[in-house]
């Protein structure tokens, strides 16, 4: 039992209405816990609270009785025994008379209504009582908000839970529910207040039943928030939002049949309204209301709505759309509207509630009839006027809803309809036989309307067919009347269809003559059943007339084009549904005849096209996409054997290479077929790659080589380990048995100073290989290692750029010693690094070096000796410091500490000619210091810190398997900050302080900016230094753009904003020197944005500066680009507005 | 002061949506009506907080201009004959445009043919320097033009 002071003191404050809100909240939970905790059972807190709950102060007695049903709210997973759940009942039903503290009996009720079965629920009697007193005290409609909610939701948990017992309260309790929520406002309490009314109307289905006499009454009330218009802010205190009020209201108005009369007329008066949301408002309670009122209750009305829905539908539907890039698979595309989507889809609940009732109104109503004769005399879709083209399309669209909705419907509609229209394109069913016999369709004749209304009725039944789940078996399909009729007419419909296809030109960009005519032959070969409605040889037919399309009218874009979209279509349908007899005809008359194509020269299709076809044909399905990767492989070997021979040859090699690595290799990917045929595509190029790469001039194959690498590597890169096994194995052999490269011998291989081209098959066999290098996983063995490095250094040496980067990739990929998982490879990282940076490299002439240090005997040096220019050779130091670069862009990746190193030996190289302050140069400093260094050696060495930091296409990326250790760049940015700040400072020639300005560009540019701003004191100075350094030279552009995007990013954060102000003065000199700089629009356009960025500085600070900024902006004023006239009228506002003496108001 | 509005209840009309502009990198750059348009619609009326274009006293086709010889022509519509302020207007016009364009180009602006009971001398005192100079030292007047460029009550 806790102790009745500290009781009492809880009770006391939370009583005390001087108390804070948060004070009596802490004494209700103090007091909560103790109930909850068993130290205080209900009963003695009831009589401790004894004096509070009876008091005749007002104030007091509510927050007693308000103190003891928040305790019970808090409580209602507690067992509480019967007899207390009685006499609190008594309590607060008493209370709920008590006007002056009605809150507090309130949530009490509420508390003790809700309490679950097994804690001890409120008995019927009780909860019955409860309802009598409610009916007999509360004016619901004049309390406070917050206590109205609480009256309705105690009314709709009454409902709810006890509706059994409140039943027989009958009339009162219903004139007491329709007396609470009349004239309510609150979007919180009409929630609630709908869903009591449909809560009533779910518990008294009966149609005799209680409600019938008050439907009209409950009704009248909610009839004046029909349509919700609630413009509430969004967000704010209320979370409500004027879709839950529209929803709440649809199922109060749903849930009770017996307001359909007054229901239905209201919304079909409020249909034909002007405004357009009470019409979509009306448009979906009506599709609700019959929806529950069910079919009877809405045939009364069906007339009505469907004239309404007519109305609709012609007013709303937009401009067809005739393209078929954006055409749905079934039927014909139109503009999404709100509208039209509602309107179809309650005229489709309509007709599967009285299928047959609205097919009678639609057969028969006049605007069909009237559409039908206005139709007949056009033969062209523009010829029909712009009005009637839109009574054309609205008819078309409801046809196509009645064909899809049901098998009874799609009949009736053929039956009717389909027979008129076909009367009227000219066959009847008696001369069906004849046209059957082969007879070509007068070309003049073919009416487009009808033509197009065949469209949306094809479409529909076909939907009807595809979309239930499975299709149905032919013998039933075969009673059917639709498909009986279609079976019929298929042959004058085919006939029909390419007949506009044979009159139409290719003038627009999208014609709707040629859209019917290949839409029309699309959907008939779609149907879904082999041989049924439409008969295989039909299928046969319309396919040869694709084919035909795409062999000689290659022309006419628009159907060639479209033609090869229906021929997909029809191909991923054949494929979707495992149609095997059509799936044979489409495999020998299509996916065959294209893989034919490809090696005949004959035809007149260009190259081009037949590759774009064959893709787009091969994304069917597996199976085609398997047939015609073996044709292109054909296609491709034999193409690639004459390449010497045949300039052609070499140009569809390239192009079938490139149809494969862009188009066909990604599919394959992603729809995860087996990867057998990409591996041995890969080791089949590998087989052909000696005889090819025999060129006499290096621009005759260069193309076909890049393509080839790209093919390689992106097969690699896609396999799994083993295959990639296998396509390294390949590679091998071929490299290893090319005499040439003597791998097991090359250390001994010497170099010869000024000569240093290889032989350029040689040099694109290692590319090719370089290229597999680049892309295969760590864990793929790579055979002979150790000797592949050496050749790699060498060859590195001369040029060849894959190389390095192949290098690159085998050291960020190679396992650590320290590392404890299995080691794949016979090499670890360490010994690999070791032969890179301590291999001596051998020379055959000693002339090459101007001076060596004494260790070296003067034919041999190492990597690093080369990078910093011991010899006097600069092609061969050029060539070291970019190969190098990659190498340490894979060190840098992994985040191996040799990075430093490496990086040393570039900044050496930027440095040289003013005085070394870095250890590791001192050495070999007293060499090259007389000399200073060559400028493109120092670009070079410059770049290659772009290199480090830039994120590669071509290697060294998470595509092709690359070790990425997180913050790489931010860890590099860090470590070489203080280096570049201190080299800068010190650095004494130009030459070298504008190297390093450049190398410091690419660090920074491509680092990201939260690690920027934090620096950014640092970092201000020497970026501005830099900036203007830059504008120097035409070609650095882009460097400059990237530096200044850095600037501009460390303006608006708001840390650094300090170092900001600091330099205020000297970073809007570098601005504005920049808004004038001629070469680049972007740079002036943000250098403007930096100034606006610029003028929320503190006052004091820009004021100063403003006149100078002024008389800058006028001349960006007159720039002749339009994006930096806008910006710097943006920017002269800012700058003006804040010293000006005119107010802001 | 003046006692009661000019125009007590001006039409308005809806705003033209703003047109974002894609710059092609070998567009015409050179100034259009529309690059002044978009500067000047914005001006609120001196009277309503309704911007100019609400009140269609101008519009894009109004403006002319001539690149070549820096000549920029800007007709506008008062909303009534007597209008009185017209002046006011007009001397908005001309403080925006000195802001954001070039010193070079010459601006004249006029009230549309027949559009004001007293138009000639509208016209003359719009496109006298000496008087648009004096106006601007008006410190009242000066306000005013400058709510009327600044405001954002629209």
């Amino acid at each position: 039992m806790a102790k009745p002071t500290e009781l009492t003191r809880h009770i006391e404050s939370h009583v005390n209405s001087s108390a804070t809100t948060a004070d009596q909240a802490a004494s209700l939970d103090a007091i909560g816990f103790l109930v909850k905790t068993d130290a205080l059972t209900i009963e003695s807190l009831v009589k401790e609270l004894e004096m509070y709950l009876t008091t005749t102060d007002d104030i007091v007695r509510a927050r007693g009785i308000l103190l003891l049903s928040e305790v019970l709210t808090r409580i209602e997973s507690k067992p509480l025994s019967s007899v207390t759940i009685h006499s609190l009942v008594e309590f607060f039903k008493d209370r709920l008379a008590d006007w002056k503290a009605l809150r507090g009996s309130l949530v009490g009720c509420l508390a003790l209504i809700r309490r679950k079965g097994v804690v001890g629920m409120v008995t019927g009697s009780d909860a019955k009582s409860i309802a009598q007193s409610f009916l007999e005290y509360l004016q619901v409609q004049s309390l406070g908000q917050y206590d109205r909610k609480l009256c309705f939701e105690l009314l709709d948990c009454l409902l709810q839970c006890y509706f059994d017992v409140v039943a027989p309260l009958g009339e009162h309790l219903i004139y007491g529910i329709c007396e609470a929520i009349d004239a309510e406002k609150d979007p919180d309490c009409l929630m609630l207040a709908f869903h009591i009314v449909e809560s009533l109307g779910q518990l008294n289905p009966d149609p005799s039943g209680l409600l019938a006499s008050f439907a009209k009454d409950l009704f009248d009330i909610l009839e004046a928030y029909f349509p919700i218009h609630f413009t509430h802010p969004t967000g704010g205190d209320t979370p409500v939002q004027i879709h839950d009020l529209s929803r709440a209201l649809m199922s109060a108005f749903s849930a009770i049949p017996l307001f359909e009369p007054f229901v239905i007329p209201l919304l079909l008066e409020k249909l034909s309204s002007s405004l357009p949301s009470a019409q979509i408002e009306s448009l979906r309670y009506l599709r609700s209301c019959s929806s529950k009122y069910g079919a009877e209750k809405i045939g009364k009305y069906a007339r009505t709505i469907w004239f309404s829905l007519k109305n609709i539908i012609s007013a709303y539907l937009g401009e067809p759309d005739f393209s078929f890039t954006s055409a749905p698979v079934y039927g014909i595309g139109f503009p999404e509207n709100e509208f039209v989507v509602e309107a179809l889809s309650l005229l489709q609940l309509l007709i599967e509630q009285n299928s047959s009732l609205l097919v009678s109104l639609i057969i028969d109503d006049e605007d069909f009839n009237i559409i039908f004769n206005i139709v007949a005399p056009y033969e062209k879709y523009d010829s029909i006027p712009v009005h009637e083209q839109k009574k054309l399309h609205a008819v078309g669209r409801i046809l196509y809803v009645t064909a899809k909705t049901s098998i009874s419907s799609c009949n009736a509609v053929f039956q009717s309809l389909f027979s008129r229209i076909m009367d009227n394109l000219g066959f009847s069913v008696s001369n069906i036989d004849c046209s059957a016999n082969g007879d070509i369709f007068p070309s003049q004749g073919v009416k487009f309307g009808f033509l197009y209304l065949c469209i949306e009725l094809l479409a529909g039944c076909m939907e009807l067919i595809a979309v239930s789940k499975k299709p149905a078996p032919q013998y039933v399909l075969e009673h059917e009347k639709c498909c009986t009729i279609l079976h019929n007419f298929s042959t004058p419909l085919f006939n029909a269809f390419v007949s506009v296809l044979a009159v139409s030109s290719d003038a627009r960009s999208h014609d709707p003559d040629i859209y019917i005519g290949v839409k029309g032959l699309q959907i008939l070969a779609m149907f879904c059943l082999d041989g049924f409605p439409i008969s295989i040889s039909m299928f046969t037919n319309i396919l040869k007339k694709f084919m035909s399309i795409i062999m000689e009218d290659f022309n006419k874009t628009m159907l060639w084009e479209a033609a090869l979209k229906a021929l997909f279509h029809i191909g991923s349908s054949v494929h979707k549904f495992h149609e095997s007899e059509k799936a044979m005809s489409y495999s020998s008359l299509v996916v065959e005849k294209f893989v034919e194509l490809l090696s005949l020269d004959d035809i007149n299709l260009p190259f081009t096209l037949k590759l774009e076809a064959l893709s787009v044909i091969g994304m069917t399905g597996t199976k085609n996409m398997l047939t015609v990767l073996q044709g292109l492989a054909g296609a491709l070997f034999g193409n690639l054997s004459e390449v010497h021979r045949n300039l052609k040859s070499l140009e569809t090699s390239v192009q079938l290479l490139q149809c494969y690595s862009c188009k066909l290799l990604p599919w394959i990917h992603e729809n995860g077929c087996s990867e057998d045929f990409v591996v041995q595509f890969a080791v089949d190029i590998w087989s052909q790659a000696e005889n090819c790469m025999d060129f006499s001039t290096p621009f005759e194959g260069k193309g076909l080589l890049d393509a080839m690498m790209k093919v390689m590597k992106l097969s690699v890169a896609s396999c799994s380990v083993e295959s990639q096994n296998t396509i390294m194995q390949k590679a091998n052999s071929v490299l290893s048995s090319n005499s040439n490269f003597q791998l097991n011998e090359l250390d001994r291989l010497s170099l010869t100073p000024g000569k240093y081209d290889i032989p350029l098959g040689d040099e694109w066999i290692l590319s090719l290989f370089a290229s597999v290098v680049i892309a295969v996983s760590p864990k793929t063995c790579i055979p002979n290692i150790r000797g592949l490095l050496h050749l790699f250094m060498k060859t590195l040496l001369k040029g060849v750029i894959p190389v390095a980067q192949a290098l690159g990739s085998m050291i960020n990929k190679l396992l650590s010693k320290s590392n404890d998982a299995e080691i794949s490879s016979d090499l670890t990282l360490e010994e690999a690094l070791d032969v890179i940076f301590n291999t001596k490299i051998w020379f055959s002439s000693t002339d090459l070096l101007q001076r060596c240090n004494g260790t070296s005997n003067g034919r041999e040096i190492v990597l690093t000796d080369l990078c910093l220019g011991i010899s006097n050779d600069r092609s061969l130091q050029i060539n070291a410091l970019c190969g190098l670069s990659w190498i340490g862009k894979g060190l840098l990746q992994r985040g191996h500490e040799k990075i430093k190193d490496v990086t040393m030996i570039f900044l050496q190289c930027l440095i040289s000619g003013s005085k070394s302050v870095l250890p590791l140069v001192q050495d070999s400093l007293e060499s090259t210091e007389e000399q200073d260094l060559d400028p493109s050696v120092m670009k070079c060495a410059a770049d290659a810190f772009r290199i480090f930091m830039s994120d590669s296409e071509v290697c060294l990326n998470k595509k092709f398997h690359a070790i990425v250790r997180p913050l790489y760049k931010q860890r590099f940015f860090s470590s070489m900050m203080p280096i570049f700040l201190q080299l800068i400072t010190k650095s004494l020639s130009s030459s070298s302080r504008s190297s390093l300005y450049r190398a410091f560009a690419h660090v920074v540019s491509d680092t990201p900016l939260i690690v920027i701003r934090s620096e950014a004191k640092k970092l201000i100075p020497v970026l501005l230094d830099c900036l203007s350094m830059l504008t120097e030279d035409i070609q650095d552009g882009d460097i400059l753009y990237g530096l200044l995007l850095v600037l501009s990013g460390i303006l608006t954060d708001k840390n650094g904003r300090e170092a900001v102000t600091e330099n205020a003065h000297i970073i809007i000199n570098c601005l504005i020197k920049l808004m004038d700089y001629p070469h680049k629009m972007l740079v002036r356009e943000t250098a403007i944005q930096c100034l606006v960025a610029m003028s929320e500085l503190p006052h004091v600070r820009i004021y100063p500066l403003r006149t100078q900024v002024l008389g800058a902006i006028s001349m960006a004023l007159d720039d002749k680009k339009r994006a930096v006239r806008h910006e710097a009228v943006k920017c002269r506002q800012a700058w003006a507005s804040f010293a000006s003496r005119s107010l802001r108001f | 002061m003046t006692l009661g509005l000019i125009n007590a209840n001006p039409v308005v009309h809806a705003k033209k949506e703003r047109i974002a502009r894609t710059d092609y990198p070998h567009a015409d750059h050179a100034v259009d009506p529309l690059d002044i348009y978009d500067f000047v619609r914005d001006i609120r009326d001196p009277e309503h907080p309704y911007s100019l274009e609400q009140l269609s006293v101008l519009s894009e086709e109004s403006i002319t201009v001539d690149d070549k010889l820096g000549l920029i022509l800007i007709t506008f519509t008062p909303t009534v004959q007597h209008c009185s302020m017209a002046t006011v207007i007009g001397l908005c016009l001309r403080v925006k445009l000195k802001h954001y364009f070039p010193p070079h180009y010459k601006v004249d602006i006029k009230v549309s043919p027949g559009s004001h009971a007293d138009e000639e001398s509208v016209n003359k005192q719009l496109n006298d320097k000496e008087r648009v100079a004096a106006a601007l030292e008006n410190p009242n007047l000066r306000q005013l033009v400058d709510e009327c460029l600044y405001s954002n009550e629209l």
